[in-house]
């Protein structure tokens, strides 16, 4: 009986305790929405310490996840952390609040090359946290010639050791980039042409892989593959004689980027929070505990010279160049290269 | 003899599989590369990194509070629904039985996609108390189910013949029933912490304010592969749970509990 009225009471004590803290609350708090593990250990306590503003953190798995959970209205979330097709679709469907710059004084920072991005033209609505690229991994045991070019893709020697994406823009890449054509591409007749030659290489490809890839890989069941730069930098870690490059003809750029939706409460606190996140000397420790590439440029160079001069992580200018941010196609186009996808898969 | 062999091969097999997995996990919190595919040499640094990272230890503080306090609620809630539940007239019993039944066998994600738009209807803002509501709901069928069992056990008139000496209703309760059907409520209530921690989906749909527990840290992490700290803590939290299960059963004249 004595044992029972104990743990009612406590119950009731933690429902009090719970309820002061939230009753002290007057200063201003901000929900942050990112993925997880995505953020420097000190980072948040730093500003919280400079700004005196609390930051409520929460983290996502996948983009989907977050939209679902932002379009219910449960929480009035006000910086969001997606990745660019996201963000373009939250910008296309109204659910972003536009920035003011003067605000984001260190937007300054920010590298020339990942400014007025192609999911964000006007840098109206984001500013790029990190970035990344869709590369070839391969095993340096099994591939021995300088690897440089999305050709070795198409090479017999490699008959039954090559994976793909089982994704579809993933997957044309290679192809559109070695015709010398944009990835964006609205040309009907280009993408017949990118499936001819995706239905030439079919015979020497092991298959359209996903999540499995990264196994394949450590498992040097593969010798090359495609794969974006930030899982590729996680699968090296498992095996050393894995090495990531961007091909010569470009490729596919990725970004995760901070934006502010409408539901936001402190449009004010969550511009400060992303100014702050801007700042070479917090950008800087924020890339070296999570390891992807910084869009800020002071930031990388105080970043270890090895990684710095990575072309794994930072590629060439020359390379970079050649790079481009996917855009949406528009219904129309995307069902027609769902209907190629499909005609490849079945060929 | 070939028979028992086979008996014993089986029970093996059957042993290595369920066990396979955490022993794995366990030897690989002493590993000391990042990595989980190959051994490194023996270090104890990710038990020492693990309570200086802050998001896991306030996920496991928040994860232990939660189960904590679902599994006692949802434990006394659902032993008084089970005796008023056996009382119950033979076809409302049924009902009532299959109503319990269906938050069960429902998809999680439906269940986290309908609290979420619940507390969104009544107006209560994502956070602790939120999670710890839905957290209670989805606790209570287990318990009903574990203390229904024992319930049937009893010998019918037990509780007629304690009114009829003399007790009162509330001693009747406390005194006669619950001591006999305390083994199926204990079962529930273990049920309850487990699932409580477990649980990503309606967890992820129902928290917010910052309020995040181990599961839904550990799912997340996904973007950047799980860290070694993980397996640490995950090796801590199962020995803890085996040492708690052990006490457990080694009650002095109690009724053994996983043998129910």
């Amino acid at each position: 009986m004595k044992k029972i009225l104990l743990l009612v009471l406590s119950i009731a004590l933690v429902f009090l305790v719970g309820c002061n803290k939230d009753s002290k609350e007057e200063t201003v708090t901000l929900n942050v929405f990112n993925w997880g593990d995505y953020i420097g250990e000190e980072t948040i306590a730093k500003f919280e310490e400079e700004t005196g503003i609390k930051v409520n953190y929460e983290m996502f798995d996948s983009n989907e996840a977050m939209y679902t959970k932002l379009k219910s209205g449960a929480v009035d979330y006000d910086v969001l952390i997606p990745s660019d097709y996201m963000i373009e679709k939250l910008i296309s469907e109204d659910m972003l609040l536009e920035l003011d710059m003067n605000n984001i004084d260190n937007f300054k920072y920010v590298d020339d090359t990942f400014k007025g991005l192609a999911y964000d033209p006007d840098n109206k609505y984001s500013v790029a946290y990190m970035w990344g690229t869709l590369g070839i991994l391969y095993n340096t045991e099994m591939v021995t010639e300088p690897v440089d070019s999305w050709n070795i893709l198409w090479d017999e020697k490699y008959a039954d050791s090559i994976i793909m994406k089982d994704s579809v823009r993933d997957s044309f890449v290679p192809a559109l980039k070695l015709m010398g054509e944009s990835i964006n591409t609205m040309d009907e007749g280009k993408w017949e042409e990118a499936l001819k030659m995706l239905q030439a290489q079919k015979a020497i490809v092991q298959g359209y892989a996903a999540d499995e890839v990264r196994d394949k890989m450590i498992g040097e069941e593969a010798a090359l593959s495609i794969m974006y730069s930030g899982e590729a930098l996680l699968t090296m870690e498992e095996n050393e004689n894995l090495a990531y490059v961007v091909p010569k003809e470009g490729s596919n750029m990725w970004f995760d980027a901070m934006c502010i939706p409408k539901t936001a409460k402190n449009k004010a606190a969550a511009e400060q929070f992303i100014n702050f996140m801007t700042r070479p000397d917090i950008a800087f420790e924020n890339a070296d505990y999570i390891g992807y590439s910084t869009p800020i440029t002071e930031a990388k160079k105080m970043l270890d010279p090895e990684i710095q001069n990575d072309p794994a992580a930072y590629p060439s200018a020359d390379i970079l160049e050649q790079c481009e941010v996917f855009i949406d196609l528009g219904q129309k186009m995307t069902d027609f290269t769902l209907e190629k996808w499909n005609e490849l898969k079945a060929y | 003899m070939i028979k028992s062999g086979l008996k014993k091969l089986y029970m093996g097999l059957v042993f290595i599989f369920l066990y396979a997995p955490i022993v794995t996990l366990i030897v690989f919190s002493f590993n000391d590369s990042k990595s989980r595919a190959k051994w490194e040499g023996f270090t104890l640094k990710w038990y020492a990194n693990m309570f200086h990272d802050p998001v896991i230890v306030k996920s496991l503080y928040y994860t232990l509070i939660i189960a904590l306090i679902a599994a006692i609620v949802a434990t006394l809630i659902g032993t008084f629904a089970a005796i008023g539940i056996h009382y119950m007239k033979k076809w409302f019993r049924g009902i009532v039985m299959n109503i319990t039944y269906l938050p069960v066998l429902n998809p999680d994600i439906v269940t986290g996609i309908g609290l979420m738009l619940l507390f969104i209807l009544i107006n209560l803002k994502l956070g602790f108390e939120s999670l710890l509501l839905a957290h209670i709901t989805f606790c209570i069928p287990y318990v009903i189910i574990s203390v229904l069992p024992k319930l049937k056990q009893l010998t019918p008139n037990t509780f007629e013949a304690a009114l009829d000496l003399g007790a009162t209703p509330f001693q009747t309760i406390w005194k006669v029933i619950v001591p006999e059907i305390s083994p199926g409520i204990v079962t529930g209530f273990l049920l309850s912490f487990t699932l409580s921690l477990d649980d990503f989906v309606i967890s992820y749909f129902t928290t917010g304010n910052g309020v995040q527990t181990l599961s839904i840290t550990i799912y997340t992490m996904t973007k950047r592969g799980i860290k070694p700290e993980i397996n640490a803590l995950s090796t801590i939290l199962f020995a803890a749970i085996l040492v708690l299960l052990i006490l457990i059963n080694r009650r002095p004249g109690k009724n053994n509990v996983l043998l129910d």
